[in-house]
This record gives structure tokens, sequence and C-alpha cells, in this order.
């Protein structure tokens, strides 16, 4: 057994190591929880959009799709099915209903599930009907009362409803599925001569496997679509979805970055405690003989061994907490969270390392230099605080951790610099106070100059406990109030009341007619706003071509024909943000108001002249107003708007979105009875689908946050035992020269209630200015006001944190007998 | 011998050598300087002009990791303020300067030396549960375990009550003799110094009587 091994074995039992050994433990744990359960979750939510898909790569198109696209899949070893999909009349013992119909072959879905019901159990599947059977949705139930083992007809083909179809992975993708679903078998589709020349039918081809050969798959197939077909990835699924995915993904980097820094307060701190208490050791072994590279040596096997150790055991801790959170969480998540990757081990063990070597060894090479001479006169070499500088290959490391760990630059520079900052101005602020206060105490009381003074004489020191005091309530205050905040502030943007239907294809003359309908049923009346289809054919005269734009999403917006609408006035979820609304002038001449994120990927300025093709006229516009929208207002949004005037004259459908409650959700089949062409979207399972993922993700983070949380609360005790010894010592000093307990007490309560006030307010102010920049800079919050009960807060838990070591550090000063802590110190 | 920036004589004029199995004292009040002359003896620190011989060998022209090895070999050492390891047992402590010599027999060795100073039954204590006197003891065992030439001893008994200091001092006599160790003793009780073969007097840093 190397001596280092057995010197740290000595170490830890007795107690040397403990808060050093945690500090890295907590570190790893914290970093590999976060690493492990970022892991898993990513893995899941990726898989989550897989499901939104049903496969990793879905090509879809208007017509079938040439046999080599599944030929290369299947040549490539990746998994293939095959759906159609199409809007067709169901015949049911009592009546006709409107139904999208998918058709599923063999192999679907490739991601995800099925959940079917016979009657009250529910099953999860992984496949479609067999032939002969339907399944269909509970909503086409409900339209035309069918049950399990009634006939339904499709064309000419008649089928048996086998099950009730509750859930399919790729449902909500497309505006086919605005009907309720009936699934069938893809074989049985021949017999119900349903494909006609002219139909409008979608055909998907489901391609999933190993992530490289779908990237290959991807980059084959590019090249190679035709027109009117195209292909979705995770990156191009819907929208909505993947914002949700990069903000999560944000916010689990934000808190696995925070674990990370906390980490590092508290390996210098507890160092630097090391240090202190081990020169003396040190010297001992130099006057015994020991030469410098022997104690080098000794210490840093020491280290490695207490960095191998700690780390190993954070990762198994780490390994651990994922597992217990991926367990409470499976229910949320849905399915189960694939097992993490094992590079999150080396990934722990190296910040371990990175950690230990950066903010451990700059206090710990003094060890090295400790002179011999420091046994018989202890002025000789006194071990001093490292300067900062000694810690910039440490913070230099952190700060590169930190970007990779965040994988996000801005959010790494913005969180690095509001801790630098704020260290900074700590630094200074708590100089300041300590100072001001001592002068202030000057004429007072024992206890208030005492304390006030012994605040000022350890002024460094005092700083340092302040400043990191200050960081780890910072760190806190940001966890429990800003992430708070900022969540909040991100299911705001969805309102509680935000429209939860939409109906489509309102014709003209159904308006009153539905607007009777509403207001017989107790409804509030809805907006129907006019639609009409139109392609984009010039800006400027210059003719659009799909071909001209790189991006593969704006190729489809390009060759998809426009939703344009018409009104007098601009909805109240729109803002203008160039240019004016449509004036008198505008009315007269035509004008265009345009939604500004889509015409940043056309290109068009306030200005240009869109030419559009309407129902084969010509209509050509300036815009004349960008409008920015809230997409999250669950509201109908138009991307172009014209004043009535342009567009009144041309063949419309009318659009609309209202809520209603889950209690008068029976009127809709009313509706729907009333009017058969009309097709009501329930957005509110879009929604939920949206929010589930939200609240999986809040969740998630919640747990993560736990452990930058703990990692904080290491750092407070670690700064608050820094100095433990040193008040010990002094409060068995002035008992022994006679003060009493309750002046030795009331003293440090006065130093403690400082340090305690004074970091909490710091910290106050820091949680309030990087909340304030995260949400401006990162979340692209356009309304966030720093929580006010910060102030409160941050002092109350500055004063609490102080308490709980007063109590401690007082207690054990004023039950040793003085003559045992001065006897340690001679 | 020079200290600080300006030039403070603290030694000066000093010369005297020391046979092998003699018992020296060095006394001399408060500020005369007597634990400088031990820490050059010792080679911990360096004197600004003149020599030390230890062995044999100048101690001048060694580095510091050169002394230490001297001192490895050489040297065993009595603190005033015992300068145990608080995180290692009596035991551990006493097995210390043998692990570093790289002994096989550290353990072995060191329970021994233990037993000879009368704490067997005390062997996993930590120093901060012994006595002043059984800390002093473990000192002396840490110091005679590698059977060193040369025991220095700065006030041995500084810390310790009478009754105790007296104990100690026996026991460190009787060592010293079992081992024939050389033995320099910085002292200011003059009945301690007295039962060395050899006293030398320090006075401001002069030698006065030898």
């Amino acid at each position: 057994m190397g001596l280092g091994l057995r010197f740290l074995l000595r170490d830890l039992r007795a107690g040397e190591l403990t808060v050093l050994f945690l500090a890295v433990s907590v570190a790893v744990t914290s970093i590999t929880s976060v690493g492990f359960f970022a892991d898993r979750v990513r893995q899941a939510l990726v898989r989550n959009a897989h499901e939104l898909l049903g496969a990793d790569l879905l090509v879809s198109a208007d017509h079938p799709l040439p046999a080599e696209y599944l030929q290369a899949a299947r040549a490539r070893g990746l998994a293939t099915a095959q759906s159609l999909s199409f809007v067709s009349m169901a015949r049911t013992p009592d009546g006709v209903q409107l139904a999208a119909i998918k058709a599923v072959g063999p192999g679907y879905p490739l991601r995800g599930n099925l959940r079917i019901a016979h009657d009250a159990t529910v099953t999860v599947v992984r496949h479609g009907p067999p032939r002969g059977s339907v399944w269909v949705d509970p909503r086409f139930a409900n339209l035309t009362a069918v049950a399990s083992g009634d006939r339904l007809e499709l064309g000419d083909a008649t089928f048996t409803i086998a099950a009730r179809l509750e859930h399919e992975p790729d449902q909500g993708m497309s505006f086919l599925n605005l009907a309720p679903r009936v699934m069938m078998h893809l074989d049985d589709v021949a017999a119900t001569g349903l494909i006609q020349p002219g139909s409008r039918i979608r055909y998907q081809l489901y391609v999933a496997g190993d992530a490289g050969a779908v990237a290959a798959y991807r980059a084959w197939i590019e090249p190679r679509l035709q027109r009117g077909e195209r292909i979705q990835g995770l990156e191009d699924a819907r929208p909505e979805v993947r914002e949700g995915l990069d903000r999560a993904q944000t916010f689990l980097g934000l808190t696995a970055l925070l674990a990370v820094i906390l980490a590092a307060v508290s390996i210098s701190l507890a160092s630097r405690r090391y240090v202190e208490r081990h020169y003396d050791g040190y010297a001992v072994m130099r006057c015994l003989g020991a030469v410098q590279g022997r104690l080098v040596r000794l210490f840093a096997g020491q280290f490695l061994l207490l960095g191998a150790v700690a780390g190993l055991l954070g990762c198994l801790l780490g390994y651990a907490a994922q597992a217990l959170i991926g367990r409470l969480l499976d229910d949320l998540i849905g399915t189960p969270l694939p097992q993490p990757g094992a590079r999150t081990v080396l990934q722990g063990l190296a910040i371990g390392y990175v950690l230990l070597l950066g903010f451990a060894l700059p206090p710990l090479v003094q060890l090295k230099r400790v002179p011999a001479l420091h046994v018989l006169r202890r002025e000789a070499g006194r071990p001093r605080a490292s300067p900062l500088v000694a810690y910039a290959a440490g913070l230099v490391t952190l700060a590169v951790l930190v970007v990779w760990q965040t994988n996000d630059t801005r959010l790494a520079a913005y969180t690095l610099a509001g801790f630098a900052v704020a260290a900074a101005v700590f630094a200074l602020m708590a100089l300041a106070s300590v100072h001001l206060a001592a002068l202030a105490g000057r004429r007072s009381s024992f206890a208030w100059r005492y304390g006030l003074g012994s605040l000022r004489r350890r002024s460094r020191a005092n700083a340092v406990q302040l400043v990191a005091l200050a960081l780890g309530l910072t760190a806190i205050l940001l966890l429990a109030f800003t992430r708070g905040d900022l969540i909040a502030a991100w299911r705001a943007k969805t309102p509680p009341d935000a429209p939860n239907r939409f109906i489509i294809n309102i014709q003209p003359e159904q308006r009153e007619a539905l607007l009777d309908f509403f207001r017989s049923h107790g409804l509030p009346q809805p907006v129907l706003y006019p639609m009409v289809r139109g392609r984009l054919i010039a800006i400027n005269d210059r003719p659009v071509r799909p071909e001209d734009y790189p991006d593969e999403r704006t190729r489809n917006l390009v060759e998809r024909e426009f939703n344009l609408s018409y009104m007098h006035t601009l909805p109240s979820h729109n803002r203008i943000i160039q240019g004016q609304w449509f004036s008198d002038d505008d009315r007269a001449r035509g004008a265009l108001s345009i939604e500004a994120g889509i015409a940043k990927t056309l290109g068009v300025k306030l200005g240009d002249r869109l030419t559009w093709s309407v129902a084969g006229q010509i209509v050509t516009a300036p815009v004349t107003s960008v409008r920015a929208l809230d997409w999250d207002s669950m509201q109908v949004n138009f991307f172009v708007i014209a004043p009535p005037e342009l567009l009144a004259g041309f063949p419309a459908s009318y659009i609309t979105s209202f809520r209603i409650e889950p209690a008068q959700a029976a009127g809709l089949n009313a509706l729907v009875r009333a009017f058969p062409n009309l097709s009501v979207i329930d957005t509110a399972a879009i929604l939920q689908q949206a929010l589930d993922l939200m609240d999986r993700m809040i969740a998630a983070v919640q747990f993560v946050f736990l452990f930058a949380l703990g990692a904080g609360v290491l750092v407070l005790y670690t700064a608050l035992i820094a100095s433990q010894g040193e008040r010990q010592r002094e409060a068995a000093l002035l008992i022994a020269l006679g003060a009493s307990r309750t002046q030795v007490v009331a003293a440090q309560r006065t130093e403690y209630l400082v340090i305690g006030l004074v970091a909490g307010l710091l910290a106050a102010g820091a949680a309030a200015m990087i909340g304030w920049v995260l949400a401006a800079q990162v979340f692209e919050f356009a309304h966030y006001t720093p929580n006010p009960w910060l102030l409160l807060a941050g002092p109350a838990l500055g004063l609490a944190c102080v308490a709980i070591n007063l109590w401690l550090s007082t207690r054990v000063a004023l039950h040793t007998p003085p003559t045992a802590v001065l006897r340690e110190e001679t | 011998m020079q200290s600080g920036a300006a030039t403070l004589t603290i030694l000066e004029d000093i010369n005297f050598s020391v046979r092998a199995g003699e018992a020296v004292a060095i006394v001399g009040a408060s500020g005369s300087g007597k634990s400088t002359l031990l820490s050059l003896l010792a080679g911990l620190d360096l004197p600004s002009a003149g020599e030390v011989w230890l062995d044999g060998c100048p101690l001048t022209p060694l580095d510091e990791d050169g002394r230490a090895r001297l001192r490895a070999r050489l040297l065993g050492f009595v603190f005033q303020s015992f300068q145990l390891l608080p995180a290692f047992t009596a035991l551990e402590n006493v097995m210390l300067p043998l692990e570093l010599l790289g002994a096989e027999d550290a353990d072995v060795r060191a329970r021994q030396m233990l037993a000879r100073v009368g704490l067997a039954e005390r062997l996993h204590h930590y120093p901060k549960h012994l006595s002043g006197g059984e800390q002093q003891r473990v000192a002396l065992a840490r110091a005679f375990v590698v059977r060193p030439r040369l025991l220095l001893a700065d006030e041995p008994t500084g810390n310790l009550d009478a009754t105790t200091g007296a104990a100690v001092i026996d026991l460190m006599f009787e060592l010293n003799a079992e081992a024939g160790t050389t033995l320099i003793l910085v002292t200011h009780d003059e009945q301690l110094a007295r039962r060395c073969s050899r006293q030398v007097h320090l006075v401001a840093g002069r030698l006065a009587a030898d």
C-alpha cells in the first residue's frame, strides 16, 4: 500500500478530507446526474420527436413514391413502413361521417406506440389493424355512436370495427388528421376502390434505424426529391415542439452549469482549509527529513487518489440519482427512459479532476514550499490565500467546460460573465461593507465593537467568505426564484383561456347559421376570418421559384398555396412592428401586411411588391406593414393579410378559433351533424401534447436543479466552516481572558449578522440581474421583472445560513474547555 | 545570522563542537537566540556567515533537500509543542519517520517503541485524546524510533506541568542512554540543563559560558 494511499485513508478517517471529498463527490454527483439524466431525457425527447413522426425520417408525397426510395432504405439496413392517408366518407349503420383514413402497412409505427381500447381495457400495440378490421378514434366513435364489432363501409369494402384507437404516434402532423381517424390495413385499400385518378392521397414512407444510416439515406434522397415530395426529419418536425426541445436543453444546460461553478467554489475553499490544517504536518515531515519531491509526490498521489475515489463515488451516486429521477418521471415521460451512455462516467471523472487540478491545486502547491523551519518558528512561511491568477487555469477550464456543457456559447458567456462580474462586485462591496461596519461600530457596546472589529481584522478572510456565501446564495436564489419566474413566464406564453378548437371550411352562406348556433349554445361569438388561397408568384416582379431558396422549409412554403385573409382592423393579438396598418389610401390602392418571420424567410421587406395568383387571377400589392405574431396564443393567425377591398371578390371559406370547455363539447357533435362539411379541429389535443412535453421538461429541469441546489448548500457549508476553527480559538481565548459567554456569543453574532445580511443583499441583486439578462437574452421573454421577494429572501436566507453555523460553532466553542482549544493551537 | 530586511544579527561569534554521546544543554533567556541556534544545528536554516558541520559533513553547501536527507539519516526531534500530526493516531505518528524512510517494519518498530514509552494501550488514540505528557511521550517515541545519532529537543517540557515534565525528561534521558544518542537540548530550565553533561549559555546571541 503506497504511502499516499495510507495518508489519504488516515486523512479521510480523521475527517480532514471530508469536506473536500464531499465537494468533489457532490460536484461529480451533480454533474453526472445532470449528465446521465440529461442524456436520458435528451434521448427520450429525441425519441418523442421521433414519435411525432412515427419514424426517424418521413418521406411523403401527393403521388405514389418511386420504388427505389423504399429499396434504398432497405438496402441501408433501415426499417421501413408505408402508409396512405386520404379523406373519405365512412358509412356506419346509422349514417355517414367524413373520416381521415389512414391505411398502414406492416412495420408501422417504427417509433412510438399505438394505444387501442376494447371496451374499458387499453392495450399498447406496435402495429396497425389486421386485414378486414378497422380501428376508429374516440371522436369518430362519438360522432357516429359506433362500438366495437359494428360494421363500417369504406367505398366498396366492408370492415369490422375491432377497437377504439386512443393514440397514434404521428397524429396531429397534418391537416388530413382534422377529420376523425379511421385506421385500416394498407392491403385492404385496393378493395375499397377509393384510389382513383385525381383522389387527394398522401403517400408516406417511414424510415428508422441507426442515426448514421438515416443521415446517409437522407443525403441520398434529398437531391432526388421531385416536386410534391418532401422529407421530414426530427429537425423539421413541428417547429413549436422543436422550440420546446431547444428551451428544455437550455434549461438543463444552465442547471448543469450552475453545479459546475458551485463545485469549483466549494473545492477551492475546502482546499484552502486543508492546506491550513496540514501546513504544520508537512513542516514536521520536512523536519523529519522528507525531501520536497517526496512531499509533492505524496500529496499529489493523495489528491489523485481522492479524485478517483470521490469521482467514482460521485458517478455512482449520480447514476443512482438519475435512476431515481428516471423512475419518478417514467409516468410523465410516458416512454421508459433509455440507459445513459458510459461517456458520462468519463466526463464526470474528467470534470472531477479538472475541478481538483484547477481549484484545489493553487492552494495545495503551498504545501510543497512549507519551510521546515516552520516547526520552530511559526511565523516562518504561513500559508497564504492564493491570488486569483493562480486559479486562471482553473477558471479557463471552467469556462470551456461551461461552453461544452451548455452547448450554447451565448448562454455560457452570459452566465460566466454574470458570475465573474458578481464575484468582482461582491469582493469590492464585501471589503467596503466590512470596513464601514467596523467604523460604525467603534463607539458601541463590547459585542458590537468586538464583533465588527474582528470583521475588519479578518477583512480579507471575511471578504472571501462573504463572496462565497453570496455566490452560493445567488445560485440558490437563482434556482428558487429565477427558475420559477422563467418557467412561469414560459408557461404564461400559452394563456389558460387560449382557444382550443378551430373550425375550417366554413362556407360564406353558413356564417349566420354558425353564429346562431354559438348563440343558442351560450358560447361567445367567434370571429370568422375569411381565407383565400393564393400562390406567391413574384416579389418585386421577380418570379419566385422554390429552387431559389436554399432552405428546405422555405422551399416547401413557397411551393404551397398561402392562406391569405382580409380584414378592416388589426387582430388584437397582432402587433405592427414596421410600417402602418392599412390607411384609406392603402385600401383604395391595395396593400399587404406580412408576418415578420415569414418576411425574413422569404426575404421580403417593407415596400416590396408581392404578386399572387388567386383563383387564376393575378393580384399585386405592396407590403405596407410587418406584423409580429404571438404564435403561442393559439389564435387564428395569417402570414399575409390584405384590406377587404383587395380580396373580397374572390371565393373564400372562413376559419375561426374559439374556446370550449369539456362540458360543452357535446354541442360540437351537434354542430358537426348540423354542418357536415365543417372540419372541427381539436387544437386542445395538439396544445395538450405540447404542454405535456413542456411539463415533462419542467419536471426534469426541477429535478436537475435539486443537485445544483445541493452543490450550493455545500458551498455555504464550506465557506462557513472555513473560519470556524479560528473563531472557536478566538472564543476560547476571550473566555480564558475573562469575557462572559454571553459577550462572546453576542460578538460572534454581530459579525455573522453583518456577513449574512450583506451576502444576502448582494446575492439578491446578482440573482435579479442574472435572471433579467437570461430572460432578455436567452429565453427572449419580452416582459420579465425580477421577483421582488428576492430582496427579502436574500437577506433572510443569508441570516438563516449564518444562524445555523453560529449555533453549531458557538455550541462547540462554548462546550469545549478553553484550554482544550488553546492547547491544540500552541 | 541575519533576518529580515534590516540586518539584525541574532547569533554572533558562536563556536563550539559536540562529541558523539554527549548531552548538551543550550541555556539562555527568552530571545537570546537558543531556538535559532537549534534551527542552524538541524539545518532547518542556514547561517549568513559561518559553517555548521554535522557528523563530519558541512551543512552550508547542501541544498534544502540535501539537508533534509541528512536529517532523515541522523536526527530526531522533540518540540515544545509536540508537533504531532492531528489526523494520525499515536501509532501512525511514530510510524511516520520510518515510513518516510521507506522502512518495511514500520508498524512493528513503532509498536515496540510506543510500548517502551508506556503507551502500548494508547496506540490508536489521536493526539487530541491524549494528555500533554502522553503527547510528548509519543513525540519521544517518534524521535527515537529511527535510532537517530543526534536528538534535538526544543524546550521539551515547556508545555507541561512540573511533575509531568520531570517524568518526560526522565524518560528522555533513559532512552538517550539506551540508544547512546547524542543530545542537544534547548531550555531555559536550569534544573533540566544541569542534568546534561555540558551547558552552553547564550546571552544576546553570544556564547557566554560553555
